[in-house]
């Protein structure tokens, strides 16, 4: 057993694909079995990776879901900011300069409208739960729009740790809707031609904590 | 050769990264504004080149398409590595914060694809799921 954790710890990275792929494989099939693939199996495979995620924090007290378990850190590096946006670039691969072109205009301005919109929600749900002081709110917004500039808004303008700890929470909430939610909206809300594709990157990476 | 494509990608993150940095500095905010973006074009831009087609057909391709499979695979491991028990731990505030914030941005979607020219809805999602669909009713 020591020999096994052993080899698995020295080659986290190639241990988070075995245990990453093996969770997709079983995912799809729950997607395919129980729901009749009606759940997307990767919306089924982020859902079980945030559920474990939650019952690993809660046992190790870390603030990186699986990834504190020693024979699972490979799963944060895999998961991790690099092999991330080195994942999301190459899915641009294939995409037409013309189609990039279509979403021009709207694109930026969706970069904006994502951002602004984004704040002001957070911003008045702080309100509406009571904080008035502007180091919070303004924090509390900052997290609505990602979770990485709550913290450092929050840090930068002396806002208390609870408001920065609601502020990366709410932008976990965002990250996590953003990713088990697309599939499920997509068809109301137009999301079936390139543009609005584009459109849709632009305005939730850009805002989801993924940037 | 797949370390053709491979590199190619690499290097349109790592010049992405690198002028959103310099972009955060002229901003004078700490943080990298649009990198990933930045890179995503120099990679539509590369992938329409005529003169950079060996790096983006055949087996140099493939290194790239290689990588944009496994991204479903990362956000797995991404959302396995979330501070999922502070998420839910921060109450309701943060949840409705998050969950207004998507709802208001899912709903700009629309709004904004009606700026600009429309776009011709794509054919319906694979045949596969099509088929999927109607099986399942």
């Amino acid at each position: 057993m020591e020999t096994l954790s052993g080899v698995l710890r020295a080659n986290g990275l190639v241990v988070a694909f075995m245990v990453v792929g093996i969770t997709v494989w079983l995912s799809y099939l729950v997607s395919n079995r129980l729901t009749r693939g009606r759940i997307h199996g990767s919306a089924v495979a982020i859902l079980v990776g945030l559920i474990a995620a939650y019952f690993a924090g809660k046992a190790t007290g870390g603030g990186r879901g699986v990834a504190d378990v020693s024979v699972l850190a490979g799963i944060g590096l895999m998961g991790g900011g690099m092999m991330r946006d080195f994942a999301i670039v190459s899915t641009a691969f294939g995409v037409q300069l013309s189609e990039l072109k279509q979403a021009g205009i709207a694109g930026i301005i969706s970069i904006f409208a994502g951002v602004i919109v984004s704040f002001i929600v957070g911003a008045v749900v702080a309100i509406a739960f009571g904080y008035t002081d502007a180091e919070s709110i303004t924090t509390i917004g900052a997290g609505a729009v990602t979770y990485i500039v709550g913290p450092v808004t929050g840090t930068a303008i002396g806002a208390s740790s609870e408001a920065i700890a609601l502020s990366v929470a709410a932008g976990v909430v965002k990250s996590i809707l953003v990713m088990i939610g697309t599939p499920m909206v997509a068809r109301y809300i137009g999301l079936n031609n390139p543009k609005s594709s584009m459109l849709f990157v632009v305005l939730m990476v850009s805002n989801s904590g993924v940037a | 050769m797949i370390i053709y494509g491979v590199a190619l990608l690499s290097f349109c993150l790592v010049a992405g990264l690198y002028i959103g940095e310099l972009l955060g500095q002229l901003l004078g905010v700490q943080a990298n504004v649009g990198g990933v973006g930045i890179a995503m074009v120099l990679l539509v831009l590369a992938s329409g080149s005529k003169r950079l087609r060996s790096l983006t057909t055949g087996a140099s391709g493939e290194g790239i398409k290689f990588w944009s499979a496994m991204y479903i695979p990362i956000v797995v491991a991404m959302a396995a590595s979330q501070n999922v028990v502070a998420a839910v731990e921060g109450g309701m505030l943060a949840v409705i914060a998050g969950v207004a914030a998507v709802i208001v941005s899912f709903a700009l979607v629309p709004v904004l694809s009606r700026i600009g020219p429309q776009s011709e809805p794509l054919p319906p999602l694979e045949v596969l799921s099509a088929a999927e669909r109607e099986g399942g009713r």
